[in-house]
């Protein structure tokens, strides 16, 4: 019963989506206010309706209904209760009704806190936002419907991958749709922008809090999912350059940039084509995501659900809304000239260069990910795009994007004189320098990116200090001038020394890993680096829907014990699958990192140990990033804009 | 029997591979077979090297490569040799030969033509006159009014 209820209302809320698609269009064109005042409340009935479907499908999964197909397929009943909510959307059907329920939950929030808003341009927004929503229940609803019923319910289901059975998995899906899907608003602003003929200052600040929103849970998202491949997938790696990473790697360089070049419109009233450009390629490159995971175009752990006829239809959406939006933007690019005037060193020209830089980044990642179908398809080789291309290929861009940044971050709008806005950085060159040096002489006859990675992480952090000593400006109570700094300034400077953060762990843990793989006998001792282990045992045990392979080890340094580490081995008889889990000793300096294999045919162990330096760095960072997000979101004058909201809500006299 | 006596010997000296059974005795051609190893794809795997794979494939062509070498080829003749029984499928980093060229230079060039449009455009804003504000339209008007009655 829950069940056809929560189809019913799946269906429901296409047809409202229908509505909200069309009637607000039209009222907006025609200037009928009663058309246009359809939007808001068919956006908050459409999401409802949405999360009614979706709360259905979810507690099939946790009373574990068997007679549904989809929970068959993906749960099973001695699954923990963890894995059953999550397992609503760890497969193809669930993860796209997410995905659909998040579309209309943006759309709601657009129609709740979007009162400020010129009446046109919200009805057109919301009228796109729900365009959008009205592909993917289509889609859901003609190509993967989560709702089928068994005509034979068997007693129990065939599992959840045992790979995504992990909290850190558990929550990397929704995260990352909601980065994903947060990039829809940004494109529905750019479309109703466009269609309305008009980009100006007011503009960038609406469409700014969304694409930092939309960026912030990419970030998160990306952050949890490279954290659960570092210590689930057996080798610590944290970043393989896999297609499907790419496919989240790509829409969070262009919310980087996007949420750049929108401060530019926001300031300046300059750069509003491309701005408008950006949103669109944004969202574009969302569904190429989604395209590249639901299709299996290139194959990837994550094609859970690899369909032909599902690929094609997410290509006509795909093709539809870019094709739509770029024709649009052709059309009407034109009308938007820019204001602004300002010299070749400024803060302006400072934000061109990030935004051409991750807009180029971007482009090699997509040209790297796309390649082996291109040459395929038209030069006949088969052929593969791996880590070594994108390290190669991707970092420079990082690096020059890391130089600049402290620079560009502290010269003032219009026109700068650059000797004299670097004057107060060089302290900061100084330092990284001298760090990186530091680097270069203990480390002896490695490759440069250990140093390098440690010059940008504190060129960035001290630029950050610098920057916000600066503001203070001089005498006096400079401490309660920092306190006061706007929320937003702080967000920037949160950020940023995030991005440093993040940049000097990716370089220890790439250069500075050491590694040692044997066959521990039990009760002998080795040591690795300057620790010493010693394997003590090795058990099998009895999980919830598993049975555990678990060792038990010693981490010593010096004589004195660091820490008891216990590697597993899994076996998943449902899913017949083994996984392994890696025992990791987390600090600041260092992960000490254990995996255990096979068993030898003389007894011992296979036993492989990675000393992974600075490795916690890269999530600390990512964090930061996220945190100086939400500092930057909730910045007096989008919380000023949401009250003007509540103000206009009191009918007026 | 012979493999656990070679199993028995390795234990003696601390070596650093893939697995412990793969490890050549010399660590200079070890060290070249891990680089070499690293630049090579796991056939049956999503995007990884046969340095980290676990798969069978993998393990075979970690022993190849390490045959090669023992063999006396230097890490351009066993790539070779990898390449021509497996196809360039196995790099996974792809070699700049035909078509290829325009996947290394799509980044450099890329910037290029970006960075000239951004360079174009800076120079026009530069010298841009400042627009002169136009008046406001009967419906901005109306708007501005109603704000300043509240």
């Amino acid at each position: 019963m829950i069940n056809e209820l929560g189809h019913f209302a799946l269906i429901l809320a296409f047809l409202v989506a229908i509505v909200q698609m069309v009637v607000p269009l039209i009222g907006a064109q025609k200037r009928w206010p009663s058309w246009m005042a359809v939007a808001e409340p068919a956006a908050g009935a459409q999401f409802a309706l949405t999360a009614v479907s979706f709360g259905a499908l979810m507690w099939a999964f946790i009373v574990s209904d068997f007679s549904l197909r989809l929970v068959v397929l993906n749960s099973h009943s001695a699954k923990p209760m963890l894995y059953k909510i999550s397992g609503t959307w760890g497969n193809h059907e669930g993860s796209m009704l997410l995905w659909v329920l998040i579309v209309t939950l943006f759309g709601a929030m657009a129609a709740w806190f979007g009162g400020n808003l010129p009446p046109t341009l919200r009805a057109r927004v919301l009228a796109v936002q729900s365009a959008i929503a009205v592909a993917f229940f289509a889609f859901i609803i003609f190509t993967s419907n989560p709702f089928l019923r068994m005509a034979t319910p068997p007693f129990d289901g065939q599992d959840l991958n045992p790979l995504l059975q992990d909290p850190g998995l558990a929550f990397h899906p929704p995260f990352l749709y909601l980065g994903y899907v947060g990039l829809s608003m940004a494109f529905s602003f750019a479309v109703a922008a466009l269609i309305e003929g008009r980009v100006d200052a007011a503009w960038g600040r609406w469409v700014r809090p969304w694409t930092l929103a939309a960026w912030i849970f990419l970030t998160i998202g990306i952050a949890l999912g490279s954290w659960w491949a570092y210590y689930e997938l057996g080798w610590g790696g944290f970043w393989f350059w896999d297609p499907v990473e790419n496919a989240s790697f790509m829409p969070w360089l262009l919310a980087a940039a996007l949420l750049h070049s929108a401060i530019v419109v926001e300031k300046r009233e300059s750069l509003k084509s491309w701005t408008i450009l950006l949103a669109i390629l944004a969202f574009g490159f969302s569904l190429i995501g989604t395209f590249i995971v639901r299709s299996g175009l290139l194959t990837s752990v994550h094609a859970f659900a690899n369909d032909p006829e599902r690929g094609v239809f997410i290509l006509a959406i795909m093709a539809f809304f870019m094709g739509g939006a770029l024709i649009l933007f052709s059309l009407r690019a034109g009308v938007m000239e820019a204001k602004g005037v300002f010299g070749i060193v400024s803060r302006e020209s400072a934000l061109i260069v990030n935004n051409v830089l991750l807009a180029v980044a971007c482009f090699v990642v997509f040209v790297g990910t796309m390649w082996p179908l291109v040459a395929e398809m038209f030069f006949d080789r088969k052929l593969s795009v791996g880590p070594p291309f994108f390290n190669a290929a991707f970092t420079p861009f990082m690096v020059a994007l890391g130089l600049i940044l402290p620079i560009g971050s502290v010269l003032p709008w219009k026109r700068a004189r650059l000797s004299r806005a670097i004057k107060p950085l060089r302290f900061a060159f100084v330092l990284a320098l001298a760090v990186a040096g530091l680097a270069w002489t203990v480390q002896t006859g490695r490759s440069l990116l250990g140093p390098m990675g440690m010059f940008l992480g504190v060129w960035l952090i001290m630029g950050v200090i610098v920057e916000l000593a600066q503001r203070t400006g001089r005498g006096g109570d400079r401490l309660g001038r920092l306190m006061r700094l706007p929320r937003a300034d702080w967000g920037k400077a949160v950020a940023h020394a995030g991005l440093g953060v993040t940049m000097a762990g990716i370089a220890g843990l790439t250069a500075w890993t050491v590694d040692d793989i044997r066959v521990a006998q039990v009760d002998q001792p080795w040591t690795v680096g300057s620790y010493e282990l010693t394997l003590n045992s090795v058990e099998e045990q009895q999980g919830p829907n598993y049975v555990s392979t678990m060792a038990n080890l010693t981490l010593s340094r010096g004589g004195e014990l660091v820490a008891e580490m216990t590697p597993e081995k899994r076996f998943y008889p449902v899913a017949r699958m083994p996984t392994t889990e890696a025992a990791i000793d987390y600090n600041l300096a260092r992960d000490v990192y254990v995996v255990i294999g096979d068993q030898q045919s003389n007894g011992g162990w296979t036993v492989r140990t990675y000393i992974k330096p600075l490795t916690n760095w890269i999530w600390i960072g990512c964090a930061l990033m996220a945190l100086g997000g939400l500092l930057s979101l909730s910045d007096r004058r989008f919380r000023v804009a949401a009250g003007a909201r509540k103000a206009a809500a009191v009918p007026a006299e | 029997m012979k493999r656990l006596a070679l199993i028995l010997t390795l234990l003696a000296a601390p070596l650093w591979a893939v697995q412990p059974d793969e490890v050549l005795g010399d660590p200079v051609l070890e060290e070249r077979a891990r680089e070499l190893s690293k630049g090579l794809r796991c056939l049956v795997c999503r995007n990884e090297s046969i340095d980290e794979s676990n798969a069978s494939l993998a393990r075979d062509l970690r022993l190849l490569v390490r045959e090669r070498l023992v063999a006396g080829d230097s890490d351009k003749e066993a790539m070779d040799f990898i390449v021509a029984r497996y196809g360039e499928y196995v790099l996974l980093k792809p070699d700049v030969t035909g078509a290829n060229w325009l996947l290394w230079a799509a980044g450099p060039l890329m910037l290029l033509v970006a960075g000239g449009v951004g360079f174009a455009y800076l120079r026009r804003r530069q010298t841009a006159k400042a627009p002169t504000e136009a008046p406001l339209s009967t419906d901005e008007q109306a708007r501005l009014d109603e704000i300043l009655r509240r």
